[in-house]
């Protein structure tokens, strides 16, 4: 933790439920900042506030697929069990209970987190024993282990999973051998890995840092989750294969707040490395999808507001604390380390001609069988659907929130960075669904993770909003809908990826389902 | 000579450049707000979003790079301005008429340039608090636009470092850097480059009603 204002605060919102003004004006003048930016940090993060939280603080995972497995049912269960309003601590301090994005548990929803360790799998009996619990105040430590248990659900496991043993390549041979692989980041973007480490390389500077982006926002990815349970060693290896490589001394592994549960395992997967000349820190984040975006996630790694930075400069020249820097995603990490264990060759004889080797996706929704898959790149949706045991599609969501949404005509195409690039969540609905429902869920929650830093996606993440929250409510109007398609030319002036993307599923949405949308216009 | 075009005008500039001071040196105007020449570009206000070779960028931020075709003044183009500038008036409260900063905003300004006649979107209302703490100086919230200028003015130039931005979305607010976040324990004056420099009338200095004569106001 040490003097990182960030790891600091998380552990003062641990200890007290809340950050106290007071203990802003210390942590300010104990590390020499001005009060403005401890105070930005508190009202930034969603898993820290400034108001005391109950004891028990609860927050239901709002993603489309918890809705679809009846989360807002449960969630008005649980304020009723415990005689609560959305978002109220209870007088006598004993719960909040509240709503968050995405928690990573899609495969096994619904799911929130307690004092910000995951539960999944609820159910109303799970509900209403954790309402018993909480009134019995009974510390979530001496809950039923089971409540905690979280599945890897890997249904399909391919190049990424075998256990590579060759000799390991470093240094030159090793970028050679990823850029003959076609190695490209798994993080969504694509940017050949190679490239990037070998700019930063060969970018001056007197440090070099390496960051893996275990962030994993976006709704309905929980992959990383996944390596982080299974292959955090691999993941270690990978990184410090880069640090050799790019020449840095430090890593930094920044892994989103609704993984604390990981913690104790990560701790010790780190503690087991031995290697003196490179450094591992975890660094936790605290509810917030934009520091998923490499450059806000830097910023938040130096203890500031997750505000994309103006690029260029990139990282790669103009990283942390202003060093050059790779961020790359915690499966790049993964593919490289396997790579350079001798996996190179098959992992380029998979694939299509532009996207080699595999890519793990996260399969939620109305299927039978959702969880973690390993394809090679190329694989089409109507294959992925028919092993995931998903009939009656209506509609595939590939890419999460900031994705595109396909109908059943468009089951041939391909993941692949030509054709579907994806950090891989496939989203599944089944011909029950009302789309509209989907299109508000996303709407949402680009303007809940809108970081506000420029006007086209703060204002328009929150009329975007605004019109899907009347439509659903049957209360749209046509304007609303010629608005939702207009705002997209003005989202794409938007700073950095979040607010470009913005509109994209719910314009899909509209433009392939109108009907479901009919209903909300008069 | 290393050049761009800008809407088909070849322009010269120098290594390190951006698009915006390029055009600012030719004379050729990209509107703008949170850009001030002698502050490190900010590149929130998304203004000055030009097209360079098919793809939009803030002018402020984008380096000048040979060989650019920069495209300023198209009918998309003015229908992007339009629309933040709309945006930006509808998520603060800009009662132009009863704002000390009327004819000297260049918020209100940049509107009269691109023909702004409505606000097109529902206003939001904003409820933010105001801090009229200080004997000499007056925040008001609701017009601020985020730009930062004060926050750099204030740090760099000013050296008391008195402002910051805080929240996150559609609750980014302005705060104060003082124990009580109030304006009256902190060492502003009237006088200071922060004050000044704000482009509306979320920052005021007090005792002032409307001095300046309509007609020979700044923009008038
Ligand atoms: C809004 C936004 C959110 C992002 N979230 C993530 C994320 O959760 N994980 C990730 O690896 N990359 C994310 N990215 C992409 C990163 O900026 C970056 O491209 C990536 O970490 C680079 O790693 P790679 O080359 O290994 O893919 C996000 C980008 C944007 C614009
Ligand atoms: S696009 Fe949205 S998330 Fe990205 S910088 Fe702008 S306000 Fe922040
Ligand atoms: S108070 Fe004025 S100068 Fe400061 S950020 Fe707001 S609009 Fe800009």
């Amino acid at each position: 933790m040490g003097s990182n204002p960030l790891q600091l605060l998380i552990a003062i919102q641990k200890a007290f439920n809340h950050v106290p003004d007071d203990a802003i004006c210390r942590v300010a003048s104990a590390l020499g900042l001005p009060i403005s930016r401890i105070l930005g940090d508190v009202e930034f993060y969603s898993f820290l506030s400034r108001e005391p939280l109950g004891t028990y603080s609860v927050l239901m995972s709002d993603s489309i697929t918890d809705w679809m497995l009846g989360s807002r049912e449960l969630f008005l269960r649980l304020c009723g069990n415990l005689g609560v309003s959305p978002g109220v601590t209870r007088c006598d301090g004993l719960a909040t209970v509240g709503k968050t994005s995405c928690t990573g548990m899609c495969d096994q929803g619904p799911a929130l987190l307690v004092n910000g360790i995951a539960v999944a799998n609820l159910t109303d009996e799970r509900i209403d024993a954790i309402s018993r619990l909480m009134e019995k105040q009974i510390p979530p430590v001496a809950w039923p282990d089971e409540y905690f248990r979280v599945e890897s659900n890997i249904r399909r496991r391919g190049w990424l999973f075998q256990d590579w043993q060759g000799p390991i390549l470093e240094g030159e041979v090793l970028l050679q051998e990823m850029t003959d692989a076609g190695l490209r980041g798994r993080g969504g973007a694509g940017f050949p890995t190679a490239k990037k480490w070998a700019s930063c390389r060969d970018a001056p500077g007197s440090e070099r840092y390496v960051v893996c982006n275990a962030d994993e926002g976006e709704p309905g990815t929980f992959k990383d989750r996944v390596l982080l349970q299974h292959c955090a060693g691999r993941l270690f290896e990978g990184m410090a294969l880069c640090a050799r490589t790019v020449g840095a001394k430090r890593g930094f592994l920044y892994v989103r707040g609704e993984y604390r549960y990981l913690e104790a395992h990560l701790e010790a997967q780190l503690a087991a490395r031995r290697d003196a000349d490179f450094e591992i820190e975890l660094h936790w984040g605290a509810g917030a999808y934009i520091c998923g975006e490499e450059s806000a996630l830097l910023e938040s790694i130096e203890g500031k507001r997750g505000i994309p930075r103006v690029r260029p400069p990139f990282p790669v020249t103009f990283g942390l604390h202003g060093m050059p820097t790779v961020v790359d995603n915690v499966e790049t990490f993964c593919a490289a380390a396997a790579i350079a264990a001798g996996g190179g060759s098959e992992f380029r004889s998979l694939g299509t001609a532009g996207s080699c080797g595999t890519k793990l996706l996260s399969v939620s929704g109305d299927c039978a069988r959702p969880g973690i898959y390993e394809y090679s790149f190329g694989v089409s949706v109507s294959q992925i659907l028919e092993d995931c045991g998903a009939g009656n599609v209506l509609a595939v969501q590939v890419g999460g929130a900031a994705g595109s949404c396909l109908d059943a005509s468009e089951f041939g195409r391909k993941i692949c960075f030509e054709d579907l690039p994806t950090s891989g969540s496939v989203m599944v609905f089944d011909r029950t669904r009302d789309m509209r429902e989907a299109a508000l869920n996303f709407s949402r929650f680009f303007a809940h993770e809108s970081c506000g830093f420029c006007t086209p996606c703060r204002v328009g993440t929150g009329i975007l909003a605004q019109a899907m929250e009347r439509i659903s409510e049957g209360r749209g109007t046509e304007e609303d809908i010629t608005e939702i398609g207009d705002l997209g030319g003005i989202l794409k002036a938007s700073h950095c990826g979040l607010g470009q993307s913005a509109n994209r599923a719910v314009r899909d949405m509209l433009r392939k389902f109108p009907e479901h949308f009919e209903g909300g216009v008069n | 000579m290393k050049t761009v075009s800008l809407d088909g005008a070849v322009v010269p500039f120098a290594e390190g450049q951006t698009v915006m001071e390029c055009a600012l040196a030719a004379n050729i105007s990209i509107p703008h707000l949170c850009f001030l020449p002698g502050f490190l570009p900010h590149g929130s206000c998304r203004l000055c979003t030009v097209k360079i070779d098919g793809r939009l960028a803030s002018a402020c931020t984008q380096p000048a790079m040979a060989g650019q075709h920069v495209e300023i003044d198209t009918e998309e183009l003015r229908q992007v301005r339009l629309s933040l500038l709309r945006m930006l008036f509808v998520e603060g409260n800009h009662y132009c008429p009863a704002c000390e900063k009327s004819g000297s905003c260049r918020l209100q300004k940049a509107a009269y340039d691109e023909g702004m006649l409505d606000l097109h979107y529902r206003p939001w209302y904003p409820k933010r608090k105001m801090d009229a703490s200080h004997p000499d100086v007056l925040i008001d919230r609701d017009r601020c636009i985020f730009c930062e200028l004060c926050v750099k003015a204030s740090r760099d130039v000013d050296g008391k470092n008195i402002f910051g931005i805080s929240g996150r979305g559609i609750d980014t607010h302005l705060v104060v850097n003082s124990k009580s976040g109030l304006l009256a324990d902190t060492d502003i004056s009237a006088q200071d480059r922060a004050v000044e420099v704000c482009p509306v009338g979320a920052i005021l200095v007090k005792g002032r009603g409307f001095e300046i004569p309509i007609g020979k106001r700044l923009y008038d």
